[in-house]
């Protein structure tokens, strides 16, 4: 009677499989609800598998204990919530300049400050892409059930070691916390990328090479290439350099890889576009309430359709400007203040309608049907 | 639309709420092949304040997780039943615990006012399991998953060394719910 | 002649410290410790934060981690665990360690951590400018503290006992020999090992408190040190303002990547009954 590969899991507990099922080895990290699961699943599983946890004695230490497992070749992680990531943005600005891959796990809960510990929220999703100073790179995914937690932290990982940068997987309290049926995927079902790695002579390497993928390729500390990493501005050598030409070109080449590969990373999903003309763009646990309105709504016979994001960013600018060509009306509904619906805003050059929440509670199928109701007449 | 049962379990922290919800959603999600989520609000204390799990049973993909229709309200406390009462839906059910509920609400819902914890207490020998005597109770009235099914998952569950006491628990239930008229 | 330039990379030079500075002095000890030592360059892995001090990596032929102020000790702590045949050094400041970082400090050394941490303390904050550190003596002048420093000073080396690290010893500059005798004798240690360099800052530090140039600091050192032999039979009014060099503490205590393999084995063992 029992289904073989079927579980009942939260977000959390699927996010730590994931991560185990990706190569995840090491993983620091420092107790903030509601993400503490994670790091409660990964102090009992990691153990099991060889690999390393440790609680550090907060985020920034956390951050940086990450980065320096990462630069000897192991999958690194860590999870917090949105005080700790305040408090990791210092060191994702060093992964980002660095180049050095890891995920970082943040489940959104209310803010700002200490905000509301158990509630859900998705007001950090700026922080995300801006949290730490300077232009730097950045993915950030954003799954809104327990399948999709499972799979986008698995990507997160492909993602960190295809273009060397850390990549931030956003929860929210819901889709952290929600028990929901999965049926667990084998190993064949996904694809595991690990970071390309230089096959080069040490005394030749140079680990921030100028290639044409943008990408250098890496060399694990301690493996007989004795290079030097910084946080400061430095050329394809690894280090410190103040000459303009070579800061710009470090720069550009840094976000340029995103950039460019902007379509391997973008990801979403329309339904019931076709005749559409309303659209609700939702991502996160609030996608969860806005299928459902956009179901109802088209019950009552309403011509609406849904954009949901599985990235976050890079943002789907482009593919959100095309589909404002032919559908006017839009709908962001988001437990924040407007922070997508802005960006949603700059790609379909018009104002969007918005529903937002900020109390601590999902926004219901209902709130948005009556936002889909009010931009149709 | 499919089919979609919503309950809510209330009443406050440590009188095993969260881990009724997620048994009775185990029990549908994994045992009976239907789709189940469970989740639950809480707020900062491990113990005592206000608790309340729920689990939404359908034969399709559940998009929003949270009850807002419920089907089946469960009151361990005075103050979830004075608080949630109006969410329970036309012809729904509203079960009390009487010892702890000693005013029930009107409403256009069938009321159970039984007691829960009491018979935990007096008949299968230790007021902690009343949680599992709930679900027994609901498994038989809502007849929502099979009681197969719920068996299997407490049995995964339940602490080991507690299987035997907490069966008696729901079987218990189960009973108290056939002499329901 | 002592093979500096095996460890060094010369390329790199001129280094951007300033004449006189005791920066050179303990990288030159540090070099000599690892000869003794014979680690391979390949195996060590050198750490730094922010400051002065930790402009040594760059200097050096080994691999190399230029990190955040006040995180080497986290960034180290993740390199030894996931690498744990790594020899990890960290190279750090008074500010650096004990200031902005001094939450990893003292946690690093209650678990033990195996590695080596050498703190170069000049009583200031160098790199940006000679502001006030928390081992400024009080009294004395710094740019934040141009009344005289109000403060009372951080005991580095009494800190990382307290915290639990195995290996403590401090020396200064003018005792330069005995500075590598004590990092060798760190980087042999299983655990976390600690060794505080007394080094002088001609400008930020001596100028502004009118303590002459870097010969008269080094006079001053040598008369002002006490070997901890002496240091522990005389009165605190004798001590009073005076460095006590020597091998503060040196104790066996289970070592953190060891337990941590121990935890894995019994689990992974548990697992497979």
């Amino acid at each position: 009677m029992r289904e073989d590969d079927a579980r009942l899991m939260t977000g959390n507990e699927a996010c730590a499989e994931a991560a185990l099922v990706a190569g995840m080895r090491f993983f620091a990290g420092y107790p903030i609800t509601p993400s503490s699961e994670i790091a409660e699943c990964l102090a009992r599983r990691l153990p099991q598998e060889g690999g390393t946890f440790i609680q550090m004695e907060d985020e920034l230490a956390s951050m940086a204990a990450i980065i320096g497992a990462s630069l000897t070749g192991v999958k690194s992680m860590t999870a917090t919530s949105g005080p700790g990531f305040s408090l990791m943005q210092e060191n994702i600005g060093y992964a980002s300049m660095a180049e050095v891959p890891c995920v970082i796990v943040n489940v959104q809960r209310g803010g700002p400050s200490t905000g509301l510990p158990t509630l859900p929220s998705q007001s950090d999703v700026m922080q995300a892409r801006w949290g730490t100073h300077g232009d730097h790179p950045v993915i950030v995914v954003a799954p809104s059930t327990v399948r999709e937690t499972y799979d986008w932290t698995i990507k997160a990982f492909n993602f960190a070691e295809r273009f060397r940068v850390p990549v931030v997987v956003l929860l929210d309290e819901i889709v952290a916390h929600v028990n929901e049926k999965i049926i667990v995927p084998t190993r064949g079902e996904f694809e595991v990328i690990d970071r390309d790695r230089t096959t080069q002579d040490p005394k030749d390497y140079l680990p921030y090479a100028l290639t044409d993928s943008d990408i250098p390729p890496f060399a694990d500390f301690g493996s007989g290439y004795r290079y030097n990493v910084t946080g400061l501005s430095h050329d394809e050598t690894g280090f410190p350099a103040n000459d303009p030409k070579k800061v710009d070109l470090l720069h550009r080449r840094l976000n340029r890889k995103i950039e460019r590969y902007r379509n391997e990373i973008v990801h979403y999903k329309t339904e019931l576009l076709e005749d559409a003309d309303i659209v609700v763009v939702a991502y996160g646990s609030t996608a969860r309430s806005a299928y459902r309105a956009v179901r109802n709504a088209r019950a009552l016979g309403l011509k609406v359709g849904i954009f949901k994001m599985f990235v976050l960013w890079p943002f789907p600018y482009q593919e959100l400007d095309k589909l404002a060509r032919r559908v006017e009306k839009f709908i962001v509904p988001e437990m924040n203040l407007g922070q997508i619906a802005h960006e949603v805003t700059c790609a379909a050059k018009h104002e969007v309608a918005q529903v937002n929440r900020i109390d601590g509670g999902l926004i219901t199928p209902d709130e948005i049907l009556e936002a889909i109701k009010n931009v149709s007449v | 639309m499919g089919f979609r049962y919503e309950f809510r379990l209330s009443g406050s922290g440590g009188q095993g709420l969260i881990l009724a919800g997620k048994i009775l959603a185990e029990a549908a999600a994994i045992y009976d092949g239907k789709n189940a989520t469970q989740s639950q609000s809480y707020g900062p204390e491990a113990r005592g304040g206000s608790s309340r799990s729920e689990v939404i049973v359908s034969d399709e993909e559940i998009d929003y997780p949270k009850a807002v229709n419920i089907d089946l309200l469960l009151c361990f406390t005075q103050e979830a039943c004075d608080k949630y009462h109006q969410d329970v839906k036309e012809m729904g059910i509203l079960l009390v615990d009487e010892s702890y509920v000693t005013k029930i609400p009107k409403g256009k819902y069938k009321v159970y006012s039984v007691p829960i914890t009491e018979t935990a207490e007096t008949k299968v020998g230790k007021a902690l399991v009343a949680n599992i005597v709930a679900i027994g109770i609901i498994t038989q009235v809502t007849g929502v998953i099979s009681k197969e099914a719920v068996e299997a998952a407490i049995l995964s569950r339940v602490p080991k060394g507690t299987e035997d006491l907490n069966l008696k628990a729901f079987n218990t239930g189960i009973e108290m719910a056939q002499q329901f008229k | 002649m002592f093979p500096y330039e095996k460890y060094l990379r010369r390329n790199k030079f001129p280094h951007i410290w300033c004449t006189g500075c005791g920066c050179g002095i303990v990288l030159k000890a540090l070099l000599r410790a690892i000869e003794k030592s014979k680690i391979a360059k390949d195996d060590i892995a050198l750490v730094s934060g922010i400051g002065c001090s930790s402009r040594t990596p760059g200097y050096v032929d080994f691999n190399t981690l230029h990190t955040t102020h006040g995180r080497a000790i986290a960034f180290a702590t993740g390199l030894k665990l996931a690498k744990k045949e790594l020899n990890v050094i960290v190279v750090t400041g008074d500010g650096d360690a004990t200031a902005i970082g001094g939450n990893h400090f003292i946690h690093a050394a209650r678990r033990n951590l195996d590695m080596t941490v050498v703190i170069y303390n000049n009583y200031i904050y160098g790199m940006t400018g000679g502001q006030a550190s928390p081992t400024t003596p009080a009294g004395k002048k710094g740019s934040t503290a141009p009344y005289g420093n109000i403060e009372p000073a951080f005991d580095v080396s009494a800190l990382a006992i307290a915290a639990g690290a195995s290996f403590v010893a401090r020396s200064t500059c003018y005792h330069a020999v005995q500075l590598d005798k004590y990092i060798h004798k760190g980087l042999l240690k299983k655990g976390f090992s600690v060794i505080e360099a007394m080094t002088p800052c001609p400008t930020y530090y001596a100028r502004p408190n009118r303590l002459g140039n870097v010969v008269d600091m080094m006079h001053w050192y040598k008369e002002n040190s006490i070997p901890v032999e002496i240091a522990r039979k005389v009165s605190e009014q004798e001590k009073k303002e005076k460095i006590t060099i020597g091998i503060l503490h040196d104790a066996e205590r289970p070592e953190y990547c060891e337990e941590y393999q121990k935890l894995s084995a019994r689990i992974m063992k548990t697992d497979n009954k």
